[in-house]
């Protein structure tokens, strides 16, 4: 009875997908943008939403884009660390990813804002030209709007010592 | 020269779970005896060879022996010595010997515990362990050696992951494994039952204590996991719907599932190709969580450094496992005859009931787990799916579930008038319906739709655990319950707490993050807090910020909660250790954020209400476990039972009305 082979077939299709998942390593995406010019957007700035956060607000310095939204656990982690970036001199751009509008105001009034400005991205499509995976990531955009770097989870001193800080050429004010 | 020994003794365990799997399956095939006879022997040598390079293993990291890599990556000379016996799974080498060992305990179990059971049917369960066996052990040492050297050997190691670094997570990875380990078992008494093309009551029997010990030792690994998550993370969450959770939990579904499809195809004989399906599910799950966990092709906070051809390999022997035991079922299910029917309206509907919408909860939670996989095969693009989705998902054939739950306890076997199911349980109908409605409104002044619905299926479901054993402990000339019966209404009780507990906690918890200075005071849920300061405290291999708080209510001492915030020396990540005030009505849990300069740190406090009931349902339903698998049923021989008219196992409905 061929309804007894079902089950082999699903097994099968499954197999299928995961030899092709296994050769699309999640972190081969942050080799596949790097060099290349950051995807432009221009979305509402969570804050006023009546105005526009767009990639030219980014042009002409060395900045990050942050992906961040209320219920990742792992930009809690991050979060200290972010907010002594932005008092060193860094300045960091938030992209609120597939996030609620109170709970993100109410997580920055109560944690701090270390962003300029948060692009909100309630449906993802940003995130997708971006390729993020998940929250938290972090891109480096450089001054020409390249992105030099990209890092999947949350941003430690030793990562940014390693990863970014070495990327970024000599700016007053920036490590 | 002894690291060399743990590998040596790990390439004879391989030998020996080949010589397991070959031997008593080609016996039984071509009836020879002697062949088959081999099984209990090579099972036991092969426990044993495990057991030897674990200890091994374990005692170069009580030795501190840098020289082997594995204990480089993963221990340190500073770190406590009850860590350093948990280090040894406290990476994907380790943690893979870890799982072989759990797997020959089993095995060894099995081949002791299954002498009543005739010779060729015991022989293939254990040739089909010794494959999986051979298989887990072929993968550690070809893919995933914990004995590879290291030349010259390190100064000092890189220490253990400071989240690892507590009681909880000592337990709960050992715990978890015994159980997903465990599911192996069914999985070869479905596969020596399509083997030998005969499944009757006597195989749901034996199959059904192995399934119930592998499900209490996941409900408890999984219960400890969230326990974990929710005071080290530092968050108050106990649920992420991350990759690896679901890894764990989609098993424990389809185990759940199957201990209710066997008590079916036991009682009455029915079920029995779909029972066998979901012991070869069950494992098969496992098998898959491992894939996803191990290989990378997921991201999760837990994930283990990953490696393609780790991920290639057992991705074969997921194919191989299950995929042959699976063929073996497209070919030879069709012969697995029922012995009778059923009424509609009888308990095994309702046993059917709680089969697909477990199978339906899996493949919810299944789809939104892998979803992000087949976007990206298919080159749809990177997504992630969040919590709405599982939590909306994962309450649709729950809370009929729920519902169902209470109506199947208290119906009969193969037929009951609805009539008397419905004059039995109208009661605990109406007194659920108030409690769900007055008790929010009473204890917290509000409530909502969501809240009502779930606090509902809570409370009918624990009402309608308790009312049989109660009515009976009343009624002097009722029939005593089996230990089977205490055990089901147990487990139940135990899902009907989890619920409450859920809900309430979900509905009413109350979070507050405030920047505050020592001496500062504010107020939470009717909690006063006060911040008494700060200071230093130094650990083994850690130093903290402990904060002092003092909590109060209407001006009475209620406790005083210490919070760290621990920087580990040697893997510097700053590490969160929450402080709860528990009791069993609410936990208020202080967690001590970042500083924020000028002496002010961010301090978040939560009242989660009746949070403890999540953890409490969980230790219950496992303790209702434990009753139901030790049943006088499964301890004596079968011919003592046939002569035995088993008293009082008759369903409950019919003996107390």
């Amino acid at each position: 009875m061929w309804r007894y082979a079902i089950p082999a077939v699903i097994l099968l299709v499954l197999g299928g997908f995961f030899l092709r998942g296994l050769n699309l390593n999640p972190g081969y995406i942050e080799s596949a943008l790097i060099g290349k010019p950051a995807p432009a957007f221009s979305l509402p700035n969570l804050e006023t939403p009546s105005e526009l956060v767009s990639t030219s607000d980014l042009a002409g310095q060395y900045s990050l884009l942050n992906v961040w939204a209320t219920w990742c656990v792992e930009c809690r982690r991050e979060h200290g660390f972010l907010l002594d970036l932005e008092a060193s001199g860094v300045p960091i751009y938030g992209l609120n990813w597939k996030d609620e509008r109170p709970a993100a105001l109410e997580w920055l009034e109560v944690l701090g804002d270390p962003y300029i400005a948060s692009a909100v991205d309630y449906s993802g499509d940003i995130g997708i030209d971006y390729g993020v995976y998940g929250a938290p990531e972090t891109f480096l955009i450089g001054p020409d709007l390249t992105i030099l770097q990209k890092h999947l989870g949350p941003l430690s001193p030793a990562i940014w010592a390693s990863k970014f800080a070495p990327l970024i050429e000599a700016v007053p004010g920036q490590h | 020269m002894i690291p060399e020994i743990g590998q040596f003794a790990l390439v004879l365990a391989v030998c020996l779970s080949i010589c397991q799997a070959v031997f008593p399956l080609a016996g039984a095939a071509t009836g020879r005896n002697d062949w088959m006879m081999l099984a209990r022997s090579a099972a036991t040598g092969q426990f044993v060879f495990v057991a030897i390079a674990y200890v091994v293993l374990t005692y170069a990291f009580l030795n501190d022996d840098f020289s082997v890599l594995f204990v480089a990556n993963h221990s340190n000379s500073q770190l406590p010595v009850a860590y350093k016996f948990a280090a040894v799974w406290g990476g994907h080498e380790g943690s893979l010997l870890l799982w072989s060992l759990m797997l020959a305990l089993w095995t060894l179990a099995v081949a002791h515990g299954s002498r009543s059971q005739p010779l060729e049917f015991s022989s293939r369960v254990l040739g089909v362990l010794g494959i999986v066996s051979a298989g887990v052990l072929l993968f550690t040492l070809l893919t995933s050696n914990p004995f590879d050297r290291l030349l010259p050997g390190a100064i000092d190691g890189a220490d253990l992951n400071p989240l690892l670094q507590d009681p909880a997570m000592v337990a709960h990875p050992p715990m978890l494994y015994v159980g997903y380990v465990g599911l192996a078992v069914p999985f070869a008494f479905a596969v020596a039952a399509l083997l030998t093309g005969k499944l009757d009551k006597n195989w749901a029997r034996w199959t059904r204590p192995w399934t119930i010990g592998a499900w209490i030792f996941l409900t408890g690994g999984i219960a400890l996991g969230s326990w974990w998550a929710y005071y080290e993370l530092g968050w108050g969450g106990w649920w992420f719907w991350d990759p690896v959770e679901n890894a764990s939990f989609m098993p424990w579904l389809m185990a759940t599932a199957l201990i209710h499809s066997l008590a079916v195809t036991e009682r009455r004989g029915i079920f029995k190709s779909w029972t066998v399906l979901l012991a070869i599910a069950a494992f098969s799950l496992s098998l898959l969580g491992t894939f996803l966990v191990r290989s990378g092709v997921l991201i999760s906070v837990h994930a283990f450094a990953s490696d393609p051809t780790r991920g290639l390999f057992i991705l074969m022997l997921l194919l191989v496992i299950s995929g042959g035991a699976l063929v073996l079922y497209a070919f030879r299910a069709g012969n697995l005859e029922s012995e009778g029917g059923f009424k509609l309206v009888s308990r095994e509907s309702f046993l059917l009931a709680n089969n697909i919408l477990l199978v339906v909860a899996t493949i919810a939670v299944l789809f939104g787990t892998l979803y992000p996989l087949f976007l990206d095969a298919m080159g749809l693009g990177q997504i992630s799916v969040g919590p709405p989705y599982f939590n909306m998902i994962f309450l649709l054939p729950m809370l009929p579930l729920a519902l169902l739950l209470g109506l199947g306890m208290h119906s009969a076997w193969q037929k009951m008038v609805p009539g008397a199911l419905f004059s039995r349980l109208r009661w605990i109908g109406i007194a659920t319906l108030v409690v769900a409605i007055a008790y929010p409104l009473v204890s917290f002044g509000s409530t909502s739709v969501l809240t009502i619905i779930g606090l509902a299926a809570g409370i009918w479901v624990t009402l309608s655990s308790l009312i049989e054993p109660i009515s009976r402990w009343f009624n002097s000339r009722a029939v005593r319950l089996t230990r089977a019966q205490w055990g089901m209404f147990i487990a139940h009780l135990g899902v009907g707490m989890f619920i409450v507990g859920a809900t309430v906690t979900s509905a009413f918890n109350i979070e507050s993050e405030e920047a505050v200075r020592s001496g500062e005071r504010w107020e939470v849920a009717g909690y006063e807090i006060e911040f008494r300061g700060l200071s230093q405290v130094e650990g083994p291999n850690f130093m903290a910020d402990e904060g002092e708080f003092e909590l109060r209510r209407d001006g009475e001492f209620v406790a005083t909660l210490r919070p760290q915030q621990r920087q580990y020396l040697v893997q510097t990540n700053p590490m969160t250790e929450a402080a709860i005030d528990d009791r069993w009505y609410r936990h208020i849990f202080v967690a001590l954020g970042d500083p924020l300069g000028d002496g002010a740190w961010s301090v978040r406090v939560q009242y989660k209400p009746m949070i403890s009931f999540i953890w409490w349902g969980c230790i219950v339903m496992a303790l209702g476990g434990l009753l139901a698998a030790t049943d006088q049923r499964y301890r004596e021989p079968v011919k003592q039972r046939k002569e035995r008219k088993s008293p009082g196992n008759a369903a409950v409905a019919q003996g107390s009305t």
